[in-house]
């Protein structure tokens, strides 16, 4: 087993709405729920959901720059946590991020040389300029841009190459984990198959981790060995990307499936899932299964008891009270 | 599905004036559009597939110009004569954008904002746009549409404006509704939602442009395909056809890059390397081939011409052949 990176425990992430009534009690919304996560070096995990399951939430929690209501956080075997700035730097500087708005992430008034310049001198300190300059020029080309490219603004690129100097910025300091928060979800089919295969690539050449955030399974199925799918702030099922794809257990997971386009008219299936799109975060206030009111499996279990999630063989974890009684398939078409 | 054409385009040209020179980001395109069918228009950024329609439609942004003919039931839209474009833009003819935050006024209630579609153009009274209002509501199959009339945009999640946003584009019953981008910002399981709503408009016999980059999701809905590359048509055929077997090594390529649950779990996708040709560039020869793996010295050298037979219409020297051949 290689080194353990990331090790979360138990992180819960809470934000207080707004109160009806002036002197009425504050609520507040759970947008991350006890979720446990281990990242070893060089592996490649995948955290699944649709919008609003909390999955970006964790994302920054993780990364501390939201402070948690509950959980521990632990970076190569110390924890780490917004009250301490040292084992933050620590950790900043082995762990990069990239994020879906390849644009906004880049400063419009930098060019793209200065932009990594700036994280290189920021994470592995002053460098004489020459090596420097090689540095950036090497690490332009190796995400696959013109390094003469390097002396223009975010604007004058393209979608796709402004997120290849994102990354470029994002591994110039040689990160250990790299999260990509629906780093490709932006971008056109074409130029995102592009970025998946240089994250793969990058990451088997430079050992680097993955932590690779997305609502679209198929492009998870193709750069992860792990995936944990969110729903409502939690869990609901986790195993190894070959497990998942093969044999998924929890019916949301199979929603999710069932969603992604199927480029073969031949042998449409119509997949529209039930109804309720969305998370409706207020409507699980009870102690059911949080995803009852989407499920096509539900019956009064799921309504009185919260699932929890547990192993179903094999390391493959799901909450479903209902898990052995769902009909085989549909996995992998 | 198969109608005569409602709408057409003849050389449909679109050029952009900038300081520096002028774009031309759609090159003498020409199609139809036939009743009750859905073409599907597939592209990446910049290919074009958006200014194809604004531009036949009148709508271009200060310092675009169109050319050519496009014809709506017979009405010539890009005439001297303004009268037959607004009859039909907005009723007869209907479009939804990607962000549906920007079709839906943020102060107003839904139901005010449907109703005045047919209100405002004194086709309904207010009962009767009411009744059609919880009617497409319906449609795009928006749980409890009673109450969504009383609801603000800001109270709908992305999905959920998207399907409001439709439902308002088959208010007036439109002939044609052209969809651009419609699925772009969504989630994999809002998007499959918003497929089958266009998939029952198309179903109720409305025409329907989808304008994507994605080939993944037309193959549920679309009839035909039409696919750009640098302002031009570079292939055209029905779904299955193009699907079965893709004559432009382009389209091949398109079709790979879709990442898919169907395969085996491999670790690369097959992108497509390079970039397109910059906006403004004129090449002698194909377009594509500077990207292309099976391009050859005519390919560089004169542009391929749009080829028809049956059903099916492909732009290149060495097409690929049915069996999946490269020659």
């Amino acid at each position: 087993m290689s080194e353990l990176l990331l090790r979360v425990r138990g992180l819960t992430v809470q934000f207080p709405m707004r109160r009806v009534r002036l002197a009425g009690p504050r609520g507040w919304l759970t947008a991350v729920d006890s979720v446990d996560l281990e990242v070893a070096a060089g592996r490649a995990v995948g955290i699944v959901g649709e919008s609003g399951c909390g999955k970006s939430t964790l994302a920054r929690a993780i990364l501390a720059l939201v402070a948690p209501q509950a959980g521990t956080v632990e970076w190569r075997g110390q924890p780490v946590g917004l009250d301490d700035p040292v084992g933050l730097r620590r950790m900043r500087r082995e762990v990069q991020v990239v994020f879906q708005d390849p644009v906004g992430s880049l400063d419009p008034r930098m060019t793209i040389a200065e932009s990594v310049a700036e994280a290189l001198a920021a994470l592995a300190g002053k460098q004489a300029r020459a090596a420097q300059a090689a540095r950036i020029a090497e690490t332009l080309a190796e995400v696959g841009l013109d390094p003469a490219l390097g002396a223009r603004y975010p604007h004058e690129l393209s979608g796709g190459q402004c997120q290849r100097a994102a990354i470029a910025r994002a591994i110039v300091a040689r990160p250990r984990l790299l999260v990509c928060d629906e780093a490709v979800s932006a971008l056109d089919v074409s130029v995102q198959a592009q970025i998946v295969n240089l994250l793969a690539d990058l990451r088997q050449r430079h050992d680097m981790a993955l932590l690779f955030i997305s609502h679209n399974l198929a492009v998870v199925r193709h750069l992860c060995d792990e995936v944990a799918v969110l729903y409502l702030g939690r869990v609901v099922e986790q195993a190894t990307s070959a497990a998942i794809f093969a044999a998924p257990r929890h019916p949301y997971t199979r929603a999710l499936l069932a969603a992604v386009p199927h480029p073969d008219p031949a042998t449409l299936v119509p997949g529209a899932p039930a109804e309720s799109p969305t998370a409706d975060v207020t409507a699980v206030a009870g102690g059911g299964c949080p995803y009852g009111p989407r499920c096509v499996h539900v019956e009064a279990t799921c309504r009185d008891r919260r699932p929890r999630l547990e192993d179903t063989g094999a390391g493959h974890l799901a909450a479903c009270h209902r898990w052995r009684a769902l009909p085989p398939g549909p996995g992998t078409r | 599905m198969v109608g005569d054409a409602l709408f057409s385009l003849r050389d449909l040209s679109v050029e952009f004036a900038t300081p520096r020179a002028t774009v031309r980001a759609v090159r003498e395109v020409s199609l139809d559009v036939r009743r009750g069918e859905c073409l599907a228009v597939v592209g990446e950024s910049g290919s074009g597939k958006s200014q194809l329609f604004l531009g036949s439609l009148g709508l271009l942004a200060a310092g675009g110009t169109a050319r050519g003919s496009a014809r709506f039931d017979g009405h010539e839209l890009l005439g001297p004569d303004p009268a037959p474009r607004r009859a039909v833009l907005g009723t007869r003819l209907a479009l939804v954008f990607q962000d549906p935050m920007n079709a839906l006024t943020p102060h107003i209630a839904i139901g005010r904002q449907l109703a005045e579609v047919v209100v405002d153009r004194g086709r309904l009274d207010a009962a009767a746009a009411r009744a059609r209002s919880l009617e497409v509501l319906r449609a795009v199959r928006l749980p409890d549409p009673e109450a969504r009339l009383r609801q603000y945009p800001h109270e709908l999640s992305g999905g959920q404006r998207q399907r409001v946003a439709i439902a308002m584009a088959l208010m007036t019953e439109p002939e044609l509704l052209v969809a651009d981008e419609p699925t772009t910002a969504l989630d994999v399981t809002v998007q499959a939602q918003v497929i089958e709503v266009l998939r029952v408009a198309r179903d109720r016999g409305v025409a329907v442009v989808l304008i994507t980059h994605d080939l993944g999701v037309v193959a549920g809905i679309a009839d035909r395909v039409a696919v750009m590359y640098a302002g031009r048509i570079v292939e055209s055929a029905p779904v299955r056809e193009l699907f079965a077997a893709p004559a432009h090594p382009y389209t091949a390529a398109l079709l790979a890059s879709v990442p898919r649950l169907d395969t085996p779990a491999v670790r690369r996708l097959s992108g497509i390397e390079g970039q397109p040709p910059p906006p403004g560039a004129e090449l002698p020869g194909c377009a594509f081939a500077p990207r292309c793996a099976t391009a050859f010295d005519q390919c560089r050298a004169s542009l391929p011409v749009l080829q028809a037979d049956a059903a099916r219409s492909v732009a290149c020297h060495a097409p690929r052949h049915a069996d999946g051949a490269v020659p």
